[in-house]
């Protein structure tokens, strides 16, 4: 690695203030994906902002009106130990299980997942299916981005020299809400997604009330399959319902062919993936969870 | 200007300072500058675990952590985990199953065995193969590895001596 300046602020606007005045600093949350691509000399500095100790980069809270507040540097391993998060939003704590291992879970943040942007990141579907917003600081103050909004291409954000993810907030379920996330490898664990799907649902009555469906790996960004949730709401919930969502998310599908799949099996995938997470979801907004 | 950085932090349960510069990452400065050259090298880039210590009860990639990262951190190497010359249940465990070949792959399995074992004492096969999932044997020793670390659990429970 070539040389590069350290600095560990303690409050935001210190490292905002860092960030904005130093063009080509870049902030360092766990570090699993932003290491190893300095190491390769995919990417460099001269300064490097170590952000985890901004309190509120580390803030995990959920409060029942308000919602979760996830920092952006809260490692993986404090989302899904954390009771709240994993009673409320289990699709967020499962993902943030399925990311990597043991020792990158220690380190490895949802902020850092979204901001490295890569078309096949686990979590970021998941955030869309929550309708997560981000909380971006710079030196013009903080604004809020949809999740669906935030990767622009592979590996680009709408971040702004100077700018920060500070955090995600994820507004509370309603009632009978359930949600899910499946992506498929072709190991168990510590693998790249071929594709993955998140949905999330709300119930009423025997119906869907509203849906969304976000798509990992098949895209340039996580997609958020927005014409299946505008279908979806109203409908009965049936096995034909279920289906017709599923092959609206191989419709909207934009995969490519490489090395851990074709663009048909890819395809293939989203549908499969789509009605297995979208039946769970439903079970899981019967049962109220 | 290039400055070098003083790091304060415990290691193996002593006070241990170091002057490193900020991009060498916790493994360098471990094996390089504390001459502690119990956590390996493999990949270098957080897939194989060979370089695997526990920070601040974590276990971890030391290779994807910087020494600067360290200030005011506690860390645990292969190096702390007997005690004195009385090997831990997990080398021990090892040692009896014949976990290890080549032997690279074994400092950090046995430090990511012990936080597994730490945070549960009782865990499953299939637990114990998930959670070591970070850690890579290319001798293939697997099997072997995963029935030392239910053999350390019985130990370190009482079960058997």
């Amino acid at each position: 690695m070539k040389w590069f300046d350290y600095a560990a602020p303690r409050t935001l606007a210190e490292a905002v203030g860092l960030l904005a005045a130093q063009p080509g600093a870049l902030a360092l949350a766990g570090g699993t994906d932003l290491l190893v691509q300095m190491r390769s000399g995919r990417k460099s500095t001269h300064l490097l902002v170590d952000v985890k100790h901004v309190p509120e980069m580390n803030e995990l809270s959920f409060d029942s009106t308000r919602g979760l507040t996830l920092g952006a540097a809260v490692p993986c391993c404090r989302i899904f130990e954390d009771r709240a998060v994993a009673r409320v939003y289990p699709a967020l704590a499962e993902v943030a299980a399925l990311i990597g291992g043991t020792q990158i879970q220690s380190r490895a943040s949802i902020g850092g997942n979204l901001c490295n942007a890569a078309p096949s990141a686990d979590s970021i579907p998941v955030l869309i299916a929550y309708s997560a917003t981000c909380t971006v600081a710079g030196p013009a103050g903080l604004r809020r981005i949809p999740a669906e909004e935030f990767c622009t291409a592979p590996g680009r954000t709408v971040l702004q020299p100077g700018e920060v993810l500070t955090g995600l907030h994820l507004p509370p379920p309603p009632a009978r809400f359930g949600a899910r996330y499946l992506r498929f490898i072709p190991r168990n664990e510590m693998d790249i997604a071929v594709a993955g799907a998140a949905v999330s649902v709300a119930l009423d009555n025997g119906a869907i009330r509203a849906a969304r469906i976000a798509l990992a790996a098949v895209a340039p960004t996580p997609l958020l399959v927005h014409e299946a949730g505008v279908a979806l709401a109203g409908r009965p919930v049936s096995e034909e319902t279920v289906q017709a969502a599923a092959e609206m998310a191989r419709a909207a599908a934009q995969p490519i062919t490489d090395m851990r799949g074709t663009a048909d099996y890819r395809r293939h995938l989203c549908a499969v993936l789509t009605r297995r997470a979208l039946e769970t979801a439903i079970a899981r907004a019967r049962e109220g969870k | 200007m290039q400055t070098k950085v003083r790091v304060h932090t415990t290691v193996n349960g002593e006070p241990a300072e170091f002057l490193c510069e900020p991009r060498q990452s916790l493994l360098e400065c471990l094996r390089d500058i504390l001459g502690l050259t119990g956590a390996k090298e493999g990949c270098n880039d957080g897939n194989c675990g060979a370089c695997t210590v526990i920070l601040d009860g974590r276990p971890v990639n030391s290779c994807l952590v910087l020494g600067v990262e360290a200030e005011g951190r506690t860390i645990l190497t292969i190096e702390g985990v007997a005690r004195g010359n009385t090997l831990h249940p997990l080398q021990q465990a090892f040692l009896e199953q014949a976990a290890l070949q080549c032997g690279v792959c074994t400092p950090g399995f046995i430090v990511a065995a012990k936080a597994l074992l730490e945070a549960e004492p009782d865990p499953s096969e299939a637990r114990i193969r998930q959670y070591l999932a970070n850690n890579l044997c290319r001798c293939t020793g697997y099997d072997k590895i995963v029935r030392a670390v239910q053999q350390a659990a019985r130990m370190l429970q009482g079960v058997e001596a």
